[in-house]
């Protein structure tokens, strides 16, 4: 094993090796690391390129927060995942690594060279640097955008891993799980409540885990924590979520928690989620997500082998891993001189501590000297050397006045530093909840709360150990009290607790030339102190524009390492105190979340639910090529052998209109309207008028929105004087029934009315042509089919085959036409009855294309497709649906409106092409005159267009301006390849007498 | 996600039972004909889009399916009170005993 692993030490199982592999090359680990503490104990540092300029990256911290660590991992087929931070991703046998950003090796990577074009890429370098010329676009600049977009490489296949979801009640969610969330949960827990405690780490503790040597209650700090996690996991009123990360805090105390459930086992359990979204809505919330150690900003901050104090503190005590041999440290805040102590102690050489203040506290002076550290306070870094790893660090003393001194180098293999610490307010952000400013602490504190939630700890500003503990305890109690349960904070004592102070500083001050510096704000995106005081020349002025312009912040870490150093130096550069200058807007997730957790069960055939009718199962066996329809899957067409839609199309019209077609209308929405208003109630909603349709009648139904405008159609049957069978289209079912629950709820409460959806209990086959009468006549039992009995437009009720049915006399095809509605659980064996017996008249079925052609040639429109929610009832050529007598009905007042009434509105009419053969494309433009100049004056366009087979040629819909009073004339339809010629007709093409329906 | 008072299931329920329906106490005119133009765009078209407190219809289309009457802010997105549709708008001091 290497040299780097100290014995003895951390929280890994030093006696169970585990391999992996980075870049292809094997490692060995320990159970309990990351991928990060496994490669540091390796010696490697060096982990990735980056984004923007492709310089060698190491491992900045050990956490969540993590900016440069990124890698891919893959496990199998489907299970690749770019992006994932080295530093929460468990090792475990057989761990598949690599790292981004770099071609062709992580060592020798050719995208360096934009390293050197630093100039090229400043603030808002997309912006400017993509302008001209033009004709560099589609050759030169987007594919170098489209190139260097994106981090990593996302998977190509679907992923065959599934995710669960789940909702969740408690008292009190407690976030976090330092000092100050086990405090709380502990509290919590012992009153009763119902407490779920979630943590993004594998194990509880926090920063405990970091801090072994601390004493709590008499007990040394892990001996406490064991104790800890032992209640809780014994309390029944307490539910522990550890490898979950509370990504969001949405309105009323409801949470995303996305737990990890498999990523971390060698072997995937069967059946196993990978993920798990818990959506859980707290009565009471305590956040104690801690706080997030800050980078300083200096020339040369990003090589690998300078990272963050507190995170090399964390590999040491928590993994047993030294991140070097030779250290040096630099730090504006005391907290770090503990990692130099901690590091020496463990035989780390720790050459020197470079503290920015000039003073610092004695006793942690006198401590570094007694380990043999050399302590320069009031110092500055200006640089640091080395290719792949850092190699040594220029250090310069500065005077009280500000003035920096000659340079120095020492020499090391890793560089700690410390810029103080950032409480991690996120999720109290995603609240809304206020942040106050503290000036002499230079940070951003949660003030007050927009939801029933409390702050504790380090996320709050409470950094010491016992006032994390105390403060933890009192939300935890308190939240509990405030769910209704009684509880007490209990009190704590410490031993061995160092108070840790420190400043905030800006970029470092440095001898050299600032202009050529790169000292990195934001590691991810690779934005430096320099490009945010340019974007702040260049005239950005609040931190929402500096950040998109820089581009600071908005990488997958958000931020976390970067922001307020971000607003520091923005902050410095516009003179204005940092309040003014803003923080930018925390938003969900906290971390990067997979789509997979967010889908949960929702994907494949659950993420759209497909409506079947009673007679799908019929159809799909008999080769029916189906179509969506809003959510119904509708068979379009029937092909038989060999044959292509058109072919197959035209057949099922042909013999239809020769003896028998038989279709599903089942899909068809339909209402049933109850009640002693009932016609009165649609009479209102209506155009056309009800009171006097007969029982046994039926009528053609308009839908008008108040604008005036078509917004549903359908037949109606009178069954009774009270008792109306409402028909819709398919996709406007829900919708209308909506609208009229509205009207009947809100505007006429007084209507004695009941409407009730029966779309699914009623099973629709349509029987079109000539044999219809003859088909069914034997098989009906109670209704006289005679013409004169039942005529076009009539309903009845009665049975068939057997069955009890609402039979409608009516016809969407031209055809003689009925229309058997039985209760769906009977559709299908009526359906089949029906079509044994049909063979005899050459029944065929035909599917939804056949029909369209044949209303088409009917000119029966189709609201949705030869309507677009701009049509009035005239423009459609349906004012004959207007009750002229009624003195109100839903969209009656907006008809009468200047607009509705010009000459010139957009009219439905039919189009005949110049050449019969051509069928015009659905969609198309029409334009008066084709040698006008481009842009051409569009007058209409094409609603419906097909092939008609009992006419022999083409015909179409289309909405044209003024289109009734151009009848005759020739409009131009450009079409790809040619410009066609067609003739402005009226809209009924076949049978314009309906004997056919009449017969 | 919000928890919205069906004051006539008298439950809290989560926001997706339900579905918003616009502003509230807008009423359709009883005799539409006799309306300007003008009066007819306004009724239908214009509404109050303010910044705070707004009277708002809500359907609990999941649960019993019907309509009633809201006041929420929008600024915060939060409820201060439902209360069932055909009732009058309530007063400044209702509404804020509510949202104490
Ligand atoms: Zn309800």
């Amino acid at each position: 094993m290497s040299t780097y692993r100290v014995a003895a030490k951390g929280r890994i199982d030093q006696s169970r090796p585990v391999h992996f592999t980075f870049n292809g090359e094997r490692f060995e680990g320990r159970k309990g690391d990351t991928l990060a503490s496994a490669l540091l104990a390796n010696g490697v540092h060096l982990v990735g390129r980056s984004f923007k300029y492709h310089r060698p990256r190491g491992i900045l911290s050990a956490g969540s927060e993590e900016p440069n660590a990124l890698v891919g991992v893959s496990r199998g087929v489907g299970r690749s995942e770019p992006n994932t931070r080295a530093t929460v991703l468990e090792v475990f046998e057989g761990l598949n690594t690599v790292s981004q950003n770099h071609w062709p090796s992580l060592k020798r990577d050719v995208g360096t060279i934009n390293d050197a074009f630093y100039m090229l890429f400043s603030a808002g370098f997309y912006y400017k640097t993509f302008m001209w010329p033009k004709s560099f676009w589609n050759k030169v600049y987007e594919p170098f955008i489209r190139g260097a977009a994106g981090l990593g490489k996302s998977p190509s296949v679907p992923d065959p891993d599934t995710y669960a979801s789940r909702y969740a009640h408690c008292d009190v969610l407690v976030v976090g799980s330092g000092p100050a969330g086990l405090a709380a949960a502990l509290e919590a827990g012992r009153s009763g409540a119902k407490i779920i405690l979630v943590d993004e780490q594998a194990e509880l503790g926090g920063s405990l885990l970091s801090e072994p040597a601390a004493g709590i209650n008499g007990q040394p700090a892990w001996q406490w924590l064991e104790t800890a996690a032992d209640e809780l996991a014994a309390s029944k009123n307490v539910t522990v979520l550890t490898r979950t990360t509370a990504i969001g805090y949405y309105h009323e105390n409801f949470l995303g928690l996305c737990q990890r459930v498999t990523d971390h086992l060698e072997t995937l359990p069967e059946g196993a989620p990978r993920e798990r979204m818990w959506r859980v809505r707290a009565r009471q919330v305590v956040l104690a997500q801690g706080s997030i150690e800050k980078p300083l900003v200096f020339d040369g901050n990003d090589r690998p082998g300078v990272m963050l104090a507190g995170s090399a503190r964390t590999f040491l005590n928590r993994y047993g891993v030294k991140v070097g041999n030779r250290a040096v440290v630099v730090t504006s805040h005391d907290s770090a001189w503990l990692a130099a102590i901690n590091l020496a102690e463990a035989g780390v050489k720790v050459s020197a501590i470079i503290d920015i203040r000039a003073s610092v506290p004695y006793h942690l002076v006198d401590l570094a000297k007694a380990h043999g550290i050399e302590v320069l306070t009031g110092w500055t870094v200006t640089g640091t050397s080395g290719r792949l790893r850092v190699s040594s660090v220029r250090v310069n003393p500065v005077t009280a006045g500000g003035k920096v001194g000659r340079a120095r180098n020492i020499a090391c293999d890793t560089l700690l530093m410390c810029g103080g610490w950032t409480p991690s307010v996120h999720l109290f952000s995603h609240t809304k909840g206020k942040l106050d400013w503290n000036e002499e602490r230079q940070m951003f504190l949660p003030g007050a709360p927009t939801e029933e939630t409390r702050c504790a700890g380090a996320g709050n500003g409470v950094f010491g150990l016992l006032d994390a503990l105390k403060e933890g305890a009192f939300a935890g109690a308190s939240a509990a009290t405030d769910a209704g349960f009684k509880a007490k904070a209990g009190d704590y004592q410490i031993e061995g607790e160092i108070a840790c102070t420190g400043i905030s500083v800006k970029e470092l001050p440095t001898d050299r030339n600032s202009s050529s510096a790169k000292a990195f704000v934001d590691f991810q995106n690779d934005v430096t102190a320099k490009d945010i005081r340019l974007a702040v020349r260049e005239g950005f002025q609040s931190i929402e524009h500096i950040k998109r312009y820089t581009t600071t912040g908005m990488a997958t870490d958000q931020g976390k390492t970067s922001n307020i150093n971000g607003l520091a130096i923005a902050s410095d550069a516009v003179r204005r105190p940092t309040p003014a200058v803003g923080l930018t807007t925390f938003r969900p997730p906290y971390t990067p979340t997979t789509f997979g957790a967010f889908a949960g069960y929702t994907r494949g055939s659950l993420f759209e639910v497909t409506r079947k009718t009673a007679i799908d199962g019929w159809a799909e066996q008999n080769g029916a090529v189906f179509e969506p329809v809003s959510l119904w899957r509708r068979a379009w067409y029937f092909p038989e052998r060999g044959e292509d839609m058109h072919q197959s199309v035209a057949r099922e019209c042909k013999a239809t209109r020769q003896s028998l077609g038989i279709f599903d209308a089942s899909t068809l929405g339909k209402i049933e309207i109850v009640g002693p208003d009932a016609a009165e109630f649609i009479n209102r909603m209506y155009t056309n008028a009800w009171s006097k349709l007969a029982p046994g009648r039926l009528r053609y139904g308009l839908l008008l929105g108040e604008d005036g405008f078509i917004r549903d159609d359908g037949v109606i049957g009178r069954l009774s004087t009270d008792r109306f069978h409402v028909t819709t289209t398919t996709g406007g079912a829900a919708r209308v029934l909506a609208t009229m629950e509205d009207y009947l709820q809100t505007e006429w409460p007084d209507l004695k009315v009941w409407l009730t959806s029966t779309t699914e209990q009623w099973a629709v086959i349509a029987l079109n042509g000539p044999n219809a009468r003859q088909l069914i006549e034997p098989l009906v039992e109670g209704i006289d089919l005679s013409n004169q009995a039942f005529p076009h437009m009539s309903v009845a009720e009665g049975n068939i085959c057997g069955v009890p049915t609402r039979l409608f006399r009516v016809s969407f095809t031209g055809e003689l036409g009925f229309e058997i509605n039985v209760p769906s659980r009977y559709g299908r064996a009526v359906w089949e009855a029906l079509y044994e017996a049909g063979r005899q008249y050459d029944i065929t079925p035909y599917g939804t294309e056949a029909m369209h052609v044949m209303r088409a040639e009917k000119g029966y429109i189709i609201v949705g497709q030869d309507t677009d929610g701009t049509l009035t009832p005239d423009d459609a050529g349906l004012g004959w649906a207007i009750g002229k007598a009624k003195p109100d009905f839903v969209g009656k007042r907006s008809l009468t409106r200047s607009d509705m009434l010009k000459a010139d509105r957009k009219q439905l009419v039919g189009l005949m092409t110049r050449d019969p053969k051509t069928v015009l494309e659905e969609g198309a433009h029409i334009v008066a005159d084709p040698n006008q100049p481009v842009p051409m004056k569009m007058i209409g366009h094409v609603t419906s267009s097909y092939w008609s087979e009992a006419l022999g040629r083409s015909i179409a819909l289309a909405v044209i301006e003024g289109g009734r009073a151009r009848e005759g004339q020739t409009v131009h339809v450009p079409m790809p390849g040619k410009t066609h010629q067609a003739e402005i007709t009226g809209m009924v093409f076949f049978d314009p007498e309906n004997e056919r329906l009449n017969a | 996600m919000l928890l919205i008072r069906c004051p006539h299931c008298a439950a809290e329920r989560p926001e997706v039972e339900f579905v918003y329906a616009g502003e509230a106490h807008i009423s359709r005119p009883r005799d539409p004909a006799v309306l300007t133009d003008e009066q007819w765009k306004n009724h239908l078209f214009i509404r109050s889009n303010p910044r705070g407190t707004h009277f708002e219809r809500w359907r609990h289309i999941h649960g019993c399916g019907r309509f009633f009457n809201a006041v929420r802010d929008t600024v915060t997105d939060k409820f201060a009170m439902t209360y069932k549709a055909g009732l009058p708008r309530p007063s400044e001091a209702e509404i804020r005993e509510a949202r104490s």
